[in-house]
Order: structure tokens, then C-alpha cells, then sequence
């Protein structure tokens, strides 16, 4: 890997403005982070401009296909489907993992229950369970609320929480939850409805909503979500985030992703993310 | 002169061809897009109730039922609210009151929707949830009043051009005869607009089953069948809301795609006729023109 202080880029300083333009789209969940490496990097490298837009992991990726973004950001892996869309437009792409979320559950913080098992969140999102009164709440009903499905975190959450991650399962989510169009469509309503619970990205967790411990199983511990927490694999709701390239990156672009993959890890734990590898290296 | 004349003329009947060339192309395409579906998906799932698109679940009835109890919801509470306005506006408002009022509601028009939604998301859903004691604010009932309010300035200002139809000779015959201000608009002046009133809640209908920025902040999204007797203040999802949230994920060409599309095919038909019944009484009007 290159190192910090070397300076690949600067052999090919054409002009003094900025001349090279990175389109970046995806994953909302992403997408503050993004924003936050296309910032630091352009200070860095002023040649560059990045443009960075969210908009969901389907529509990043779908930009990537009909190749109207370089790097497509995504907090689920590519469906088989897109890789053959994507193949049928002769682009292999590539994919790079950037940096790791944990997903939290949260409720409104009036709410008195403070930690559930994945089997107890599974039959409160499938409709098993309704009144927060059988997981040791108050006697109110519950309000589900959920990322809309061109979501990566629905696809996840789905899959991994209400299904535990059985691939042979066919549960899906109560058809009484609520789609909610953004992130901040789901604090705005966890913070004044004290009825609901929610899930999304640690780094979308805002200091009003209240933050349930999970357990894995009944006779596991049920842990809060924390960087070190996901690092050492105890919290059970936790995904790998990728970007995506049409082939193999090259120029500016390759140079970025590098960039992002070495020093720029250091930005990840300051949006609530968590970094590839633990910072003590 | 001729020749300059000639090919004006020629110009601006392309333009106007080309109008309706434009919407029979967007025609075709939604044609073309959408048609797919129904040869892909059995009928019985696309018209079934599970709307798990994901999943190859394509049942457009939560979305249909949803959309309907929204508008039909916002159309019972804006048009006794649309038609006493117009009728204040036009009957009753000392001049300089109409001055003012009419651009006003005007104005009302122009509010971009997301405002609205965003309006209705942090103020309004809260309020219903609190004082109706719904589990959550973000129901039918709350989309229904925001759409209210947003089909407010159609139905008003055509109901309005439409009493403003009716001759005076109507009203000075009613007073003539010894009725009441309140007897004669309420029993000549309305009743003789009628169906210009007609027109007026048929174009506010239209108005509020395409809207979607707005209902989509509001209504929740949960594409549940809205059976119960209390769905009203339950979450529904409607169809516009569905295409406008789904269709930026979807990989060209998909089933799902298509199902969109199919989706849009169905919406574009329930405005077709909407708008149809409206032409229809706008129609009956003028044959009639002699009553008026």
C-alpha cells in the first residue's frame, strides 16, 4: 500500500484548477461518510472534485451499471441479478469493502425496555408480537418502523435479524410497518412517538432516540452497539459497507479508493462507523 | 406575405400536433413498460394483497384500496369546506374581501408539496396521534388532510368560476319571489352550478390521487389492506408513493420494473376515467347552455 507521505497523484499536476471529477451515489447510509472522505481528500488533493450523492444502494449501483457514477456506494453486497445487468452493459464490477456499521435498534426514550434477544426483535417486526407489554414494556401497541425497500439496511435487517440469518426462511416484515422514505423519516418519528421502535446505521443514531442492548440468544449477554463492541464480534447486528467500481478502478479514482482504504479509515469512528481494522496498528 | 403567412401557420399546428404527439409517446412507453407485467406475474398475485416486491410479491390491491381511501377521504373534507368558500367568495364577500381572498387561495396552489409533507410530518402527524390516540400519527386520515388542503384552491376557484356562470337574473328572480339570501344561493345559485361543482371536485380528485411527495411523508407506507373499520388512522401506502419510493432501486428491466410501470398503467387509468367524468359533466353543461 501506498504510503501517507509519498505522493502518487502530484507526478500528473496538469493544471492548477480542478480538472478530475469522481461521481459517488448509493447508499444513504453511506453517504455522510462519504461526503466526509470527498472533503478531506479534496483538501488534500485540490486537481479532484468528488461529487457525492445518496438516493439507496439500488440506485447507486444501478448508476455504476448504466455508468453514469465511477464508484457506487452500497451497504449490501450486489444481487446476482445486478452482477448479470451489470455484465449484460460489459462492466465486471469490483468491490471494495471501506468500512463496517452496526445496525441499532432503537425507541423512544420514555420507553422502559431496555434490551431485547434477535428472536424477540425477529416477532416484533413479523407481527408475532404487539404490545410492548409481552417484552416487558408498558401496555401500548407497537408502531414498526422500518428504511423503505430499496434500503441496504432493509435487505440486511430482513435477512439477518427477522430471518436470524436462516437462509430457508420465508418471514417478512409485518405488513402493518411503516416505510419510512429516509433516516431521518424514522428519528423523526421515534423521537416523538413513544409507541414506536426503529432500526438503522449507528452513524444515524441521534442522542434523543434510545438505543436498545441486543442479545444473540436467551443465554447470551446483550451488549449495546459500540465500536469496540463490533470490532470484537459481541454485537449481533453488524454488516460490512462497500463500494462498488465499474472494473477495475484506475487513475484518480483507484488513487481515491486507496486513499480511503489506508488514512482515510481515521474519519470512519468520528460518523459513528467502525473502521476496518482496530486503530491500534 | 402569403408564403410568411403559410408558414406560421404550418408552425403552429406542428406545435400543437406535436403536444399531443408528446402525450401519445409517454403513452406508448408506459404502454411499454408496464404491459409486461401482466403477462409476467399470474393475475391472482398481482392483484393479491401482499405487497413485497422483494420478494416476488406483487399484490397492487393494498396500493389501489390505499390510494382511493386517501383521496375519497380528502375530497369528503374538501369539498363542503371548497364549496362554501366559493360560495362566501362569490356571494356573500364585500368587493375588497374578494380582492384579497381570491389571489390568496391562489397562492395556496403554489405551496410546493414536500413543504406540505414536511408541515404535516412534524406538526400535523403528532397532533393526530396525541388527540385522535391513533398508535402512530402517520395514517390515511393524516395524508387525507394534508390532500385536503393541497385540492383546496382547485375545487375552490372552479366552483367559483362556476357560480360566477350563473345569471344574475337567477338571483334577482329568487329575491323577487321573497327568498332569503341564504334561500336563494342554497336553492337556486348552488343547484345551478351544480355541475360545474361537479367538474370542480372531479379536477381537485385528480389533483389528489397523483400527489406523492406529500403522502408519501404522511401516510406511514405500510402496504396493509385497509379493511378494518379503523384504517382510516391506520398507516396505508398508496400508489404513487409506492412508484416514487421504489423506483430509483429498480434494475432496468426487472419484474419489478415493469411492476412499477404496471403500477403507473393502473393509476394512469383511475385518472383517466376521473378526468373523463369530469369532461363528461363539463360536456353536459354546455349542450345545456341555454339553461345557464
Amino acid at each position: 500500500m501506498a504510503g501517507c507521505s509519498t505522493e502518487p497523484p502530484e507526478s500528473e499536476t496538469r493544471g492548477i484548477e480542478a480538472t478530475e471529477v469522481i461521481e459517488n451515489k448509493g447508499s444513504d447510509t453511506l453517504v455522510n461518510l462519504a461526503l466526509a472522505w470527498a472533503e478531506a481528500y479534496m483538501q488534500l488533493h485540490p486537481e479532484v472534485r468528488i461529487s457525492v450523492t445518496g438516493g439507496g444502494t439500488g440506485t447507486g449501483i444501478a448508476a455504476m451499471i448504466n455508468g453514469t457514477v465511477d464508484i457506487a456506494n452500497a451497504s449490501r453486497e450486489m444481487k446476482p441479478e445486478e452482477i448479470e445487468a451489470a455484465k449484460a452493459n460489459g462492466i465486471v464490477p469490483k468491490e471494495f469493502i471501506v468500512a463496517r456499521d452496526a445496525i441499532a435498534v432503537v425507541v423512544h426514550p420514555a420507553n422502559p425496555v431496555n434490551a431485547l434477544t434477535l428472536q424477540q426483535v425477529s416477532d416484533i417486526y413479523t407481527g408475532k408480537i404487539t404490545n410492548w407489554r409481552e417484552v416487558g414494556g408498558e401496555n401500548r401497541p407497537i408502531v414498526l418502523l422500518s428504511r423503505e425497500s430499496n434500503s441496504g439496511t432493509y435487505v440486511y435487517f430482513l435477512e439477518n435479524v427477522i430471518r436470524l440469518g436462516d437462509k430457508e426462511s420465508t418471514l417478512l416484515f409485518s405488513p402493518e410497518t411503516l416505510l419510512m422514505p429516509s433516516s431521518e423519516g424514522i428519528s423523526a418519528e421515534i423521537r416523538q412517538n413513544p409507541n414506536a421502535i426503529g432500526y438503522d446505521g449507528l452513524g444515524y443514531v441521534t442522542p434523543d432516540q434510545k438505543v436498545l442492548a441486543i442479545a444473540r440468544d436467551a443465554q447470551s449477554p446483550y451488549v449495546l452497539p459500540s465500536v469496540d463492541s463490533v470490532n470484537d464480534g459481541s454485537y449481533p447486528i453488524s454488516r460490512p459497507l462497500y463500494m462498488y467500481t465499474a472494473g477495475e478502478p484506475k487513475g484518480h479514482v483507484a488513487a481515491y479508493l486507496q486513499w480511503i482504504l489506508g488514512e482515510g479509515q481515521s474519519l470512519v469512528p468520528k460518523l459513528g462507523f467502525v473502521p476496518l481494522k482496530p486503530q491500534t496498528k | 406575405m402569403r408564403r410568411a403567412e403559410f408558414a406560421i401557420e404550418a408552425l403552429i399546428k406542428v406545435l400543437g400536433f406535436s403536444a399531443i404527439g408528446f402525450v401519445l409517446l409517454i403513452f406508448v412507453f408506459l404502454l411499454r413498460e408496464g404491459l409486461p407485467v401482466f403477462a409476467q406475474v399470474p393475475l391472482s398475485n398481482l392483484f393479491g394483497t401482499r405487497w413485497y416486491p422483494t420478494f416476488g410479491l406483487f399484490g397492487t390491491l393494498p396500493l389501489i384500496l390505499g390510494s382511493l381511501l386517501v383521496t375519497v377521504t380528502a375530497i369528503l373534507m374538501a369539498l363542503p369546506l371548497g364549496v362554501a368558500t366559493a360560495v362566501f367568495v362569490r356571494e356573500m364577500a364585500p368587493t375588497w374581501a374578494r380582492e384579497v381572498l381570491k389571489p390568496a387561495i391562489e397562492v395556496l396552489a403554489g405551496i410546493p408539496s414536500v413543504v406540505l409533507g414536511f408541515f404535516g410530518m412534524t406538526i400535523v402527524a403528532p397532533l393526530v396521534r396525541q388527540v385522535l390516540g391513533a398508535p402512530t400519527g402517520l395514517t390515511a386520515f393524516t395524508g387525507a388532510l394534508i390532500l385536503a388542503y393541497m385540492s383546496l384552491p382547485t375545487i375552490v376557484s372552479v366552483a367559483e368560476d362556476a357560480l360566477d356562470a350563473v345569471p344574475k337574473s337567477y338571483r334577482d328572480a329568487g329575491l323577487a319571489m321573497g327568498a332569503t339570501q341564504w334561500q336563494t344561493i342554497w336553492r337556486v345559485v348552488v343547484p345551478a352550478a351544480r355541475s360545474g361543482i361537479v367538474t370542480a371536485v372531479m379536477l381537485g380528485m385528480g389533483r389528489a390521487i397523483g400527489e406523492t411527495m406529500a403522502v408519501m411523508m404522511v401516510t406511514g407506507n405500510a402496504a396493509r389492506m385497509p379493511l378494518t373499520p379503523d384504517s382510516l388512522f391506520r398507516p396505508v401506502r398508496t400508489m404513487t408513493a409506492t412508484i416514487a419510493a421504489e423506483m430509483g432501486e429498480v434494475a432496468r428491466g426487472s419484474v419489478h420494473y415493469h411492476a412499477l410501470f404496471g403500477v403507473g398503467i393502473i393509476l394512469f387509468v383511475l385518472t383517466f376515467l376521473i378526468n373523463l367524468a369530469a369532461a363528461s359533466t363539463m360536456f353536459k353543461q354546455k349542450r345545456r347552455g341555454g339553461l345557464r
